[in-house]
């Protein structure tokens, strides 16, 4: 019997433990703002933060986050009025938006590690997640807005 | 809210440029062509908008009946039918001009998306850079046809002629007694009356729009998006439903042999392993090729069941597909006389009497669409009748390939249209939806398909591969006097008909023999290339090839005659005039776009316009620091005019980075200025990562890459650092036109000249790789 926290709720599972976390959101809790996009760790559309750390829920097992706090981007602000989600709204980033929760949990894990990143340090630290539509301008321009405020 | 610095300009154009070094600037050479004789500017609206949408399947619908609800607190309802994908066409821009025309409050507007249903909303089919370039139209006389319904309501209320009351934001107002009825108090009695007839529709000035050609309107998805609520394909959850993953044979026209599913069957969750059916392309369509499916509790474990899968397949025809040896069976075919599809003037004898004569090969691979939703697809089967949800582009053709293959009516079908994670082309072609539709007819209960990443890559329809041959006989002013293009690449019609080997109108005329030069001998041929794949569209299609070639080119023949790569682009242009190449294009292999000629007549104006606003732009000719080099390229696609100057920073070590984009585009009159510029930037994002990496190699039959470690995309560390937008402005007369995919083409070739500039290597084969690396 594993346990664990999505989103400030306990929960209890006796699911395979191997069982990337991404599925046990998505298909077990319904919470399908959580994206798959390469199963390997490779563009960010899964990332959730656990334990407050960016990380990509496709490779994470559910061992890896026994007794861990996970927060999805339903969890990130009840309102939808995270920072970094107003900035994205103002910036107008979004063109599919399929990446974008994973793009903008990242922003927020980056921030709350780096509240005042350079330039570099933005697109360093958004070099894991990819945007097939190419809103790479637009999201560097929300970091920026999320920190210095929106 | 913030002001958020605009990413882009409406580019009006000067007089004085207009008028600079040529009698007529192509815009008013347009405008005057354009304009019956008699007519006014101020009533062309209402003359009959011709577009290429009637020889569409199903054509449009305007009625409001079927687009437009409102209800009894106001709220208006506006029918999206269109798929979206990311541009914003669907769900933002074109119900935006029915509420436009509507005068509707924007911020009371919400928007239900349809149905596969082409009966009933006209066409579905969201490729080709064609929604608001169909639908601008259609949209305005809906909108305008519910104002005039709702006015006609409340004149009836009040007892008075219609002429005595007018629609303003949301409201119908008296103008006699100042009287006011909200819509919602008048959408039941509005909605019992009959559209007026599209030509007693009268239409808003296009000075007075609010939300036409501002920006200012959202996407209506965005909040959604941001909070995760926004749902694709693979978000739709139905009791009792079951995940599958499906191991399919990895050459294509390849099939099962046998396979043994006892370990895949231990992985806690999975819950049967079975056959799938398939057919073997070529000529399939977008049928499944079949596999093995790994049927589960959670996708989870769907997918750890499939790797422990023990598959024998036969591998078909396509076995010893080799992209080494397909390159060279492709310069082969461009090395040596072909298909001639146009022909203008004597070219071999310019070719003989040329003073120099300069040729160049390019090669453009294969490459996948890789959207980052990968596709994925639910479906009930169940008595008879089929109910899907997925991300396709084509949400009525999806509703009747499902009822072909289930073998029931279309109305049997209802295929509900989620938001699509990019589909660039990929998502037109509908096989995952079949797959989850003859899944749960077997299993009787909903199943949804998860393509992986590797399925993805793996199994696609790609963009074709070419090799381009281009040569130019020059005479002894440097004037290029003779034009030979060869071009040789698998047909997209290989997908739907086995045996088609030779590029079909609709891809030679994306940039082949709709070359807009002003060159008195021009011949363009096709070579034979067979298909050992499937080939899909993919976003701009064979504008990517033949764009590249001759864009490069273009800069070569700079170099070859000593001159600046953008005054040598100007003059191969030529003066502004329209350029009409259909006599001398072989029978039956002119397209232009679908489009009536006479509304989209290929304009040397506008492309040449676009060029000169990017190059000024862009500080054409300006010093730049060491390493650094400018790079231009403009090409029509969709109607539509863009020209690109790249700016690249080529390091020591070989690494480029491009500092900054400037692109002017000319799409006619333009609806949604915001959503056009990021179209733009990510047309420079994508552009760049086809030029930098795109390349899908196949060995014995297998495509040899599998994820984004070997297939990459640009990140954001790699992206361009600035793309500046450039709108040219135009009337309403002068047809929206496309924007989706017209950013793609000039990119890659304008990023090569910039590099060419910078260290003196011109790029002919794509990717680029490593060949700065050397």
């Amino acid at each position: 019997m594993l346990r664990f926290r999505v989103n400030g709720q306990e929960h209890t599972t006796d699911a395979d433990p191997a069982l990337p976390l991404l599925w046990y959101l998505r298909d077990e809790l319904d919470l399908t703002g959580t994206k798959f996009g390469c199963g390997k760790a490779l563009c960010g559309a899964c990332t959730v933060h656990v334990d407050g750390q960016a990380v990509r829920s496709c490779t994470t097992t559910l061992q890896d986050v026994s007794d861990r706090s996970i927060v999805t981007i339903e969890g990130l602000d009840p309102a939808g009025d995270h920072p970094v989600q107003k900035a994205w709204r103002a910036a107008n980033v979004p063109q599919c938006g399929f990446c974008q929760a994973g793009q903008i949990m990242q922003a927020a894990a980056l921030l709350a590690a780096n509240p005042k990143p350079t330039d570099a340090e933005i697109d360093q630290g958004m070099a894991g997640n990819i945007c097939r539509c190419g809103c790479y301008q637009r999201i560097h321009t929300a970091v920026r807005l999320a920190a210095t405020g929106v | 809210m913030l002001q958020i610095a605009r990413t882009y300009a409406i580019e009006n154009v000067s007089r004085r440029r207009l008028l600079k070094g040529f009698a007529f600037g192509g815009g008013l050479v347009l405008m005057a062509r354009l304009l019956p004789a008699g007519a006014r500017a101020a009533d062309m609206h209402e003359s009959p908008y011709a577009t290429g949408a009637s020889g569409m399947p199903h054509g449009t619908v305007n009625d409001p009946h079927v687009f437009v609800s409102i209800a009894p607190d106001g709220t208006v309802t506006i029918v999206a039918a269109r798929a979206e994908m990311g541009t914003g066409a669907a769900r933002t821009s074109l119900p935006m001009i029915v509420a436009e025309e509507l005068d509707a409050d924007w911020s009371r507007v919400k928007i239900a998306q349809s149905p596969g249903n082409e009966e009933k909303y006209g066409n579905q089919d969201t490729d080709g850079s064609r929604s608001v370039r169909h639908f601008i139209q259609p949209m305005r006389e809906c909108g305008a046809a519910a104002r005039m319904m709702l006015e006609m309501a409340a004149a009836q209320r009040w007892g008075v002629d219609p002429s005595q009351v007018e629609a303003r934001n949301h409201e119908v107002f008296n103008k006699s007694s100042g009287d006011r009825l909200g819509y919602g108090d008048l959408a039941a009695a509005a909605a019992a009356l009959p559209m007026p007839p599209t030509d007693k529709l009268t239409f808003k000035d296009p000075a007075k729009f609010r939300y036409i050609g501002k920006g200012n309107v959202q996407i209506v998805d965005l909040y959604d998006i941001t909070v995760g609520r926004a749902r694709y394909g693979a978000d739709q959850r139905l009791p009792g439903q079951l995940y599958a993953v499906i191991a399919r044979p990895p050459v294509v026209g390849g099939k099962l042999v046998s396979f043994d599913g006892s370990a895949a069957m231990k992985v806690p969750g999975v819950v049967r392993v079975m056959a799938v059916q398939g057919w073997q392309p070529p000529g399939t369509k977008f049928l499944p090729v079949g596999g093995v499916a790994v049927v589960a509790r959670n996708t989870g474990a769907a997918m750890m069941g499939r790797d422990a899968l023990k598959i024998t397949w036969d591998d078909g025809p396509n076995k010893t597909y080799d992209s080494d040896a397909y390159r060279a069976e492709l310069q082969r075919a461009a090395a040596s006389p072909g298909q001639v599809v146009r022909n203008d003037g004597d070219v071999d004898g310019a070719m003989k009497s040329a003073a120099k004569v300069v040729s160049a090969e390019y090669y453009i691979p294969h490459i996948a669409h890789a959207t980052m939703e990968p596709p994925s697809a639910l479906a009930r089967v169940a008595d008879g009748a089929c109910e899907a949800w997925a991300p396709v582009q084509s949400p009525g053709g999806t509703r009747d390939d499902l009822a072909k293959l289930l073998d029931i009516a279309p109305e049997k079908v209802v295929l509900h249209t989620t938001l699509l994670g990019g589909g660039f082309g990929r998502k037109s072609k509908c096989d995952y939806v079949l797959e989850a539709a003859l899944l749960s007819k077997e299993l009787g209960v909903p199943v949804q398909v998860q393509w992986t990443r590797e399925d993805d890559l793996r199994n696609g329809f790609y963009h074709a591969v070419a090799v381009e041959r281009i040569e130019a006989a020059l005479d002894a002013n440097k004037k290029v006097i003779g034009w030979r293009h060869r071009s040789a690449s698998p047909t997209i019609l290989s997908t739907f008909k086995a045996g088609a080997d030779h590029q079909a109108a609709f891809e030679v005329s994306m940039g082949l023999v709709d070359v807009p030069f002003d060159i008195p001998n021009i011949r363009c041929e096709t070579g034979a290339a067979p298909a050992h794949t499937r080939i899909g569209w993919f976003r701009s299609v064979y504008n990517i090839p033949h764009g590249f070639a001759i864009q490069s080119f273009v800069a070569e023949l700079a170099q070859a005659t000593g001159r600046d790569p953008k005054e040598m682009l100007l003059e191969l242009i030529g003066e502004p005039r329209i350029v009409d190449p259909r006599s001398q294009v072989a029978k039956d292999m002119f397209w232009d776009y679908g489009e009536p000629w006479d509304s989209y007549p290929i304009d040397a104006g506008r492309l040449r316009r676009v060029a000169e606003i990017a190059a000024e732009k862009a500080g054409w000719g300006r010093q730049l620091p060491p390493g650094h080099g400018l790079g231009i390229a403009a090409h029509r696609s969709f109607v539509t005019y863009v020209a690109t100057v790249v700016e690249v920073a080529v390091d020591k070590d070989g690494s480029i980075s491009v500092p900054r984009v400037d692109t002017a585009i000319d799409c006619g009159f333009h609806v949604n200025p915001e959503r056009i510029a990021s179209q733009v930037e990510g047309g420079a994002v994508m552009g760049l990562t086809l030029a930098k990496y795109g390349n899908i190699t196949f060995k014995d039959g297998r495509v040899q890459q599998g994820n984004f470690d070997d297939y990459e995309m640009v990140r954001i560390t790699e992206s361009p650092k600035v793309t500046n937008t450039y709108i040219v402005p135009h009337p309403y007369e002068v047809h929206a036109s496309g924007v989706g995919e017209p950013p793609i083409p000039p990119f890659a070739p304008a990023l090569c000249n910039a590099i060419f500039a910078a260290t003196g290597k011109r790029i002919r084969s794509l990717p680029i790789g490593d060949q700065l690396k050397a």
